[in-house]
């Protein structure tokens, strides 16, 4: 398929065909109390017919600022400062409000990034499918219903007449996202700007829908805008790259190339840092063996790593630090009166985690793998079975016991933004699990806050600083600071790197296996993302419905998965079998 | 639905005889003697008293007075005032005037509030809706009887708009002005509610999917902002309805409306117990009703909700 696509491009390029797209010299700024705050500077794409196109960056790099001015979908601070956005030779940005009403969903069509709060909670699917149609003219009246149905069930929702009537809550988030892309295709527009429209998703629904996203513009020779963090996507979905670094565009070109051979020292880390199926485990530097180099070369090293990992099993002890037994967690979810029905959570789970290594857990949402995270860390308690830490049980524990175990097992939680106190400064937050635990003096503690924020390498100058003021990975940082300050012997990291964007998410990969080797941590890292299981775990559980379906090292998970569901997951990792420039 | 309905209704039996007695056993507790305050400086023989003490249970322990008047509330008799009128005939005549005014005055802050408050949400820093707040609040700030006293002088006086007081059967029309004096303060919330909640909506993320459709501006805004602006509004009012019965009392006697306010004022300062009782067991279950009705539009409002049958 690229190699067609190929061919159209120079086709388009020979037969001077006018792109569909093209924006020259975009700047987008933002009015805020402290001034114009310009988010895009001077930025250049064309996309022609038939091409799929995606622009590639972190957040904040102004990918989306730029996908959404495009239509005029700023916020109302937002404002197009300098430049052109030409469609079809028409210049956009000098359009009254009422002429690109017209442009909105009949030439471009939008699919939006969060199924769960795009669609209208009040309005029921039908309407606001629907909607869209009679507004964009496609047709009216009884017609008009016809064509809704008929447009999601193009979208994959086969018993889509039935569900008209129902309201988004009654849909799940990969039917809700369905839905979006129908409502952006309704039209059969001429351009599709999809702004993430998978990243809330698990990969398994990700790629059903991606799939279905391509087969559909390519039934309607539409052309695609895809704006994404994730580069194995970018690789595996589009034939043009664009890749944005602070407002700017710092690197373009058939993406292939920009990823096998990324010029530009950006572009560069970006894809060193990705983390996909050809990646290894990340070694800290005095941990690594002398053959290390060649690890990371990535050559013929099954010989070395199988040597290794014989190493690292006589080397362990016998006995698990934490071990999990048949352990079982039942919810009773309340029904409509005094009925309430059984859920099983987690189901008659076991494995074991070594002293020194980690234990990856993974599965896709609502696979009870941050329960079992909740269990170990008895925030729940369990139904049945057993759970011991360092030869104790602790189902059950009380008191003095429980803080004496917390103090040992510390949790790090996914979101950075939400678990760290907005009123409390840096040094308090960290020293409050010691005040907590009545840790030492005053002046000790103090010490302690230097010596931890040392380790997670932040400077000694964010004691007085306020979260408010970090960025995502720097707040990370300060968690993982809180977690390490009881010198715990386990740290529960539930999806701990799943909001950072890829080159903040490869340094606190970096700093915990750095940490581990320091300290002699032990990890449980629970993860939707097997790509960074692949960099940081030594053995892997993959969950399924509250069971463990397959667990084995990382390696054996990996080149040689047992389980049709495990197999299915490393198969829906984007652009997970395409080798990246290193 | 249905189920959830006459669930509701159910429960309004223990809240009314709950209501009721408790102010029953106020009305009883209330200092002073009720036949010796209707005959201010000529008391009568006390065959007399006593006979009237009789005559309206008053001789009787308080337990036995509050089931008598259950009792005869059950059949229909809701006792009669001290001057000899039944409980029944001046409810009949006072509560349809203070339900006109309560009416009028819930409809006035309904459409105008939320008018203002959409326009303001929607203009969020420019002069209406700066004007708009500082308006708002200072209605919200000013005593209802001064705003009464202003709007009398102004549209009933120097206008000559309006009449300064309502006639006996208090008919619509005279009714107009007294209605947005009673509304002012609740008007004044609406319009910061609608529009704190239009502004919030206007950034939610489905209200740029529906401008990414092609959906014209007129109708983002009444489809897909101003309904689900709307459920926050739709709850205040339906609590507004009780202050409004509640707040009439001033209103009423300002513009001396022969309503609910000043018949029941009357009532207890005379100590009449079935009378007091049985307006504010009406006002009870008017306001239970209220409640009710908000949550089932509640529910049509907002389809997320839905009650257990």
């Amino acid at each position: 398929m690229s190699q067609l696509a190929t061919e159209t491009r120079a086709e388009n390029v020979s037969g001077e065909e006018q792109p569909l797209l093209q924006v020259r010299d975009l700047e987008v700024g933002f009015e805020t109390q402290r001034g114009v705050v310009s988010a895009v500077r001077g930025v250049d794409l064309t996309l022609y017919a038939g091409q799929t196109l995606a622009i590639v960056g972190e957040s904040g790099s102004g990918k989306t600022t730029t996908a959404q001015s495009i239509i005029d979908l700023l916020p109302r601070n937002g404002k197009v400062t300098a430049g052109q956005i030409l469609f079809e030779g028409r210049d956009l940005t000098t359009l009254p409000p009422a002429a690109i009403e017209d442009v909105r969903g009949r030439l471009i069509g939008y699919v939006p990034q969060d199924p769960m709060s795009n669609l209208n909670p009040v309005w029921s699917i039908g309407f606001q499918v629907e909607e869209a149609i009679k507004a964009n003219n496609v047709a009216q009246g009884k017609e008009a219903r016809l064509r809704t149905i008929q447009v999601l069930k193009d979208a994959g929702l086969s018993d889509a007449a039935d569900r008209l009537k129902q309201y988004p809550h009654q849909f799940s988030g990969g039917m809700r996202q369905r839905v979006l892309i129908g409502i952006g295709l309704s039209a059969k527009p001429k351009l599709l700007i999809a702004d993430e429209p998978t990243s809330a998703l698990d990969v398994t629904v990700q790629r059903q829908i991606l799939d279905h996203l391509a087969t559909l513009t390519r039934d309607y020779g539409t052309s695609v805008l895809f704006i994404t963090h994730d580069l194995g996507l970018a690789a595996e979905r589009a034939e043009q790259l664009v890749v944005m670094y602070k407002g700017k565009v710092v690197e373009s070109g058939p993406s292939q190339e920009i990823l096998a051979n990324p010029q530009h020292p950006y572009t560069q880390r970006l894809v060193s840092a990705a983390p996909s199926l050809a990646s290894r485990r990340i070694q800290s530097a005095k941990h690594a063996d002398a053959d290390d180099p060649q690890i990371y070369a990535g050559g013929s090293t099954d010989d070395t790593l199988i040597a290794r990992a014989a190493e690292r099993e006589q080397a362990a002890p016998a006995k698990a630090l934490i071990s999990v037994e048949n352990v079982t967690k039942m919810y009773k979810i309340r029904q409509q009166g005094f009925r309430s029905e059984k859920l099983l959570a987690v189901n008659d789970v076991s494995f074991g985690v070594q002293k020194g290594t980690t234990t990856a857990l993974v599965g896709e949402s609502g696979s009870g793998k941050s329960t079992v995270a909740k269990l170990i860390l008895q925030l729940e308690s369990i139904t049945s079975g057993r759970i011991e830490f360092d030869g104790q049980n602790v189902a059950g524990l009380k008191g003095a016991e429980l803080l004496k175990f917390r103090r040992r097992v510390q949790p790090v939680f996914q979101d950075p933004y939400g678990t760290l106190d907005p009123q409390y400064n840096v040094g308090n937050t960290i020293a409050e699990p010691l005040l907590a635990h009545k840790v030492g003096t005053k002046k000790e503690r103090q010490a302690r806050v230097l010596e931890l924020l040392d380790q997670v390498s932040m400077p000694s100058a964010t004691r007085f600083r306020y979260p408010g003021e970090l960025s995502g990975g720097q707040r990370q940082r300060i968690a993982v600071a809180r977690a390490l300050a009881l010198k715990p012997d386990v740290l529960v990291l539930d999806e701990a790197v799943s909001a950072l964007d890829v080159l903040v998410q490869g340094q606190v990969l970096n700093l915990l296996t750095e940490l581990q080797t320091e300290l002699d941590l032990t990890y449980l890292f629970i993860t939707h993302d097997l790509a960074v299981v692949r960099l940081i775990a030594d053995n892997v559980c993959v969950m399924q419905r509250g069971r463990i379906v397959e667990a084995a090292s990382t390696d054996e998970v990996f080149d040689n998965p047992k389980e049709q569901y495990t197999q299915e997951l490393l198969a829906a990792i984007p652009g997970g079998d395409f080798e990246f420039g290193r | 639905m249905l189920w959830y309905t006459g669930k509701r209704l159910l429960q309004t039996i223990p809240v009314f005889f709950g209501a009721t007695f408790l102010i029953y056993f106020m009305v009883f507790s209330l200092p002073g003697d009720p036949i010796a305050a209707l005959f201010g400086d000529h008391p009568p023989a006390p065959a007399v008293i006593d006979q009237i003490r009789a005559e309206y249970n008053l001789d009787k322990p308080f337990i036995v007075q509050y089931f008598l008047y259950v009792g005869g509330l059950l059949t229909g008799d809701l006792g009669t005032t001290f001057s000899g009128r039944p409980v029944i005939d001046v409810m009949v005549k006072a509560f349809p005037i203070t339900f006109r005014l309560a009416m009028l005055a819930l409809a006035f802050e309904a459409i105008a509030g939320i008018l203002v408050g959409l326009i303001s949400g929607l203009r969020k820093g420019k002069w209406f809706d700066s004007s708009a707040l500082v308006v708002s609040l200072l209605l919200i700030s000013v005593p209802t009887f001064v705003i009464g006293f202003v709007f009398q002088l102004v549209f009933g006086i120097q206008l000559g708009w309006a009449r300064t007081t309502v006639s006996g059967d208090a008919p619509w029309g005279e009714l107009v002005l007294p209605a947005i004096v009673l509304a002012t303060t609740s008007f004044a919330y609406i319009v910061r509610l609608t529009r704190a909640s239009v502004a919030d909506n206007l950034n939610a993320d489905f209200v740029r999917t529906a401008t990414a459709k092609g959906l014209s501006r007129r109708r983002v805004v009444t489809v897909h902002v101003l309904r689900n602006s709307l459920v926050p509004v739709v709850t205040f009012l339906g609590v507004d309805v009780g202050s409004l019965m509640v707040g009439a009392i001033v209103t009423e006697g300002i513009f001396n409306i022969n309503g609910v306010g000043g018949t029941l004022y009357r009532a207890i300062n005379l100590g009449e117990g079935p009378t007091v009782v049985s307006f504010v067991a009406v006002m009870v279950i008017i306001f239970m009703l209220a409640n009710l009705l908000v949550d089932l539009l509640y529910a049509a409002l907002d389809p997320r909700i839905r009650y257990a049958k």
